[in-house]
């Protein structure tokens, strides 16, 4: 009996260990490349860069085992649930919650938005010291969040009333055009790229699970197809709330 | 920034990232809809090795992905420095790894094979799978090496994306209906969690690199173009897979 939990635990890690190491390997294959035929010399601390990358890997592979064994069949039930007969105010509650929930954990946003805050400090636009530092990037972080979420919840009403996806996109790209002339320039160029790091490893999965238990339960409509949409209101929405902490700070 | 790999400020700081999920997800689960947890064992274990992965994660990428994609930026900007020319047509190696980096690691990502496979059914194989995936990665790959170009030549970042956003919707309009939200979603899923470090660490360290560029205002965008660069590629791939399809058959469809 442990034995067979061992092995199955054993094929699941890895699985993700696989997966993990197929999405670095290509960008392994070109760097070295590149190292090789043009720059033609070999890289400097290859040895660190080398543990870190079985860090990369190790660690994506262990995250996604984690969350695959851990949370995703309790977020997947919860979102069939709640898709299926819940009450439209706490489906739409859940769907918030979900939204920014999932985005704060989010590890290319982590990296992404301390990245964005180091660089920050480094033009004075905040104090260079790390409270500074950390309290900036938990900051885009979390307006990137409560965006996600709001985008999730106008997503789950654009699946039920059938409004239409374009119609928002574009008003939304009206918004962020307008918000753009506002809002600090400095804040512009990461507000920009925190639309497409917010939906990764933990939100897609737990997002298209509500995105596809909605249109399976609304009649004559493709499961997959019409659960689109979600993540493409999840980029949108975090470029102009980040702005709007942009303006905040300024 | 002095970060030294250190697990146990990493994984308390993790915890604090991770715990809101799990927190959400048992409340919704014991208030909400009244219902007991089942496996909760099997839960905790699951939390304790997604914390320890993550942890791993982000120490991972300060040892290895930021400063690779840092140091890729500054070799290459010297490279193109060291032959005298500092127009942006010396920048070309920055490019082509631009380029490559993006259609590498776009062309055979797993949830677009899977998106693919399904679109070619749905469209009663208009569409081809493959050919979408070459669409999404093309245009991931335009995206960054574009992304690079603005870096290099600074021009606003502002400009670039709302030329992209007219193109979209002038595209919308045009483009089959049922291929919209695929193309919309196709942007924000493409980029994995190990791309984008990499891609944002190249951004950065191209414009500390660069003379005259401001990290600040001119390091980021490239995430941003690889977003909405596939939107257009695979609107216009849609495009020309019905145009194909109703020159041989002449049937409205």
């Amino acid at each position: 009996m442990t034995d067979n939990v061992a092995t199955r635990f054993a094929v699941a890690f890895g699985r993700s260990l696989l997966g993990a190491g197929r999405d670095l390997l290509p960008i392994v294959l070109v760097i070295a490349v590149f190292q090789v035929l043009v720059v033609g010399e070999s890289l400097p601390g290859i040895l660190s860069i080398l543990g870190g990358l079985v860090l990369v890997v190790v660690g994506l592979a262990l995250f996604v085992l984690g969350l695959d064994i851990g949370l995703f069949p309790l977020g997947e039930a919860l979102a069939e649930e709640f898709a299926r007969k819940g009450s439209l105010v706490w489906l739409l509650v859940f769907a918030f919650a979900l939204g920014a929930g999932t985005t704060v954990a989010e590890p290319a946003l982590i990296a992404v938005t301390r990245e964005g805050a180091v660089a920050a400090a480094e033009a004075g636009i905040i104090d260079d010291d790390k409270d500074a530092i950390s309290r900036y990037a938990l900051g885009v972080r979390l307006s990137v969040a409560l965006s996600v979420g709001v985008a999730i919840v106008l997503g789950v009403l654009r699946i039920l009333r059938g409004w239409s996806l374009p119609v928002m996109i574009v008003s939304g790209y009206v918004l962020v055009m307008l918000m753009t002339l506002v809002a600090p320039a400095e804040i512009v160029g990461l507000a920009y790229d925190s639309g497409g790091v917010t939906t990764s490893t933990v939100t897609v999965p737990l997002v298209t699970a509500l995105g596809v238990g909605l249109a399976r339960t609304i009649h004559g409509r493709d499961p997959v197809m019409d659960g689109f949409g979600l993540i493409a209101l999840a980029s949108l929405t975090p470029m102009i709330s980040v702005m709007l902490f942009g303006l905040g700070m300024g | 920034m002095e970060v030294l790999f250190n697990p146990a400020q990493l994984l308390l700081a993790t915890a604090r990232d991770v715990l809101p999920v799990l927190l959400l997800l048992v409340v919704f689960q014991t208030l909400v809809l009244r219902q007991p947890i089942r496996r909760p064992g099997r839960i905790l274990m699951g939390f304790a090795l997604a914390l320890v992965g993550m942890a791993c994660f982000l120490g991972g990428l300060d040892l290895a992905l930021f400063p690779v994609g840092r140091n890729m930026a500054v070799l290459l900007a010297e490279g193109a420095q060291a032959d005298g020319a500092t127009r942006w047509t010396a920048y070309g190696w920055i490019y082509l790894f631009a380029f490559l980096i993006g259609f590498s690691t776009t062309i055979a990502e797993p949830s677009l094979i899977a998106v693919a496979h399904k679109a070619e059914e749905s469209s009663r194989r208009s569409i081809s799978a493959l050919g979408l995936r070459v669409a999404v990665a093309f245009g991931v790959a335009v995206g960054i090496a574009l992304g690079t170009f603005r870096i290099v030549t600074g021009t606003p970042l502002y400009l670039y994306i709302l030329v992209g956003y007219v193109v979209v919707a002038i595209q919308t309009v045009f483009a089959p209906r049922m291929m919209i939200p695929l193309a919309y979603d196709s942007g924000g899923v493409t980029t994995s969690t190990v791309t984008v470090p990499l891609v944002a660490a190249l951004g950065l360290g191209l414009a500390a690199n660069v003379p005259g560029r401001s990290t600040v205002l001119d390091g980021f965008g490239l995430i941003a173009f690889a977003s909405l660069c596939p939107i257009i590629s695979v609107l216009g791939y849609a495009q020309l897979a019905q145009w194909r399809s109703r020159s041989h058959t002449k049937i409205a469809s």
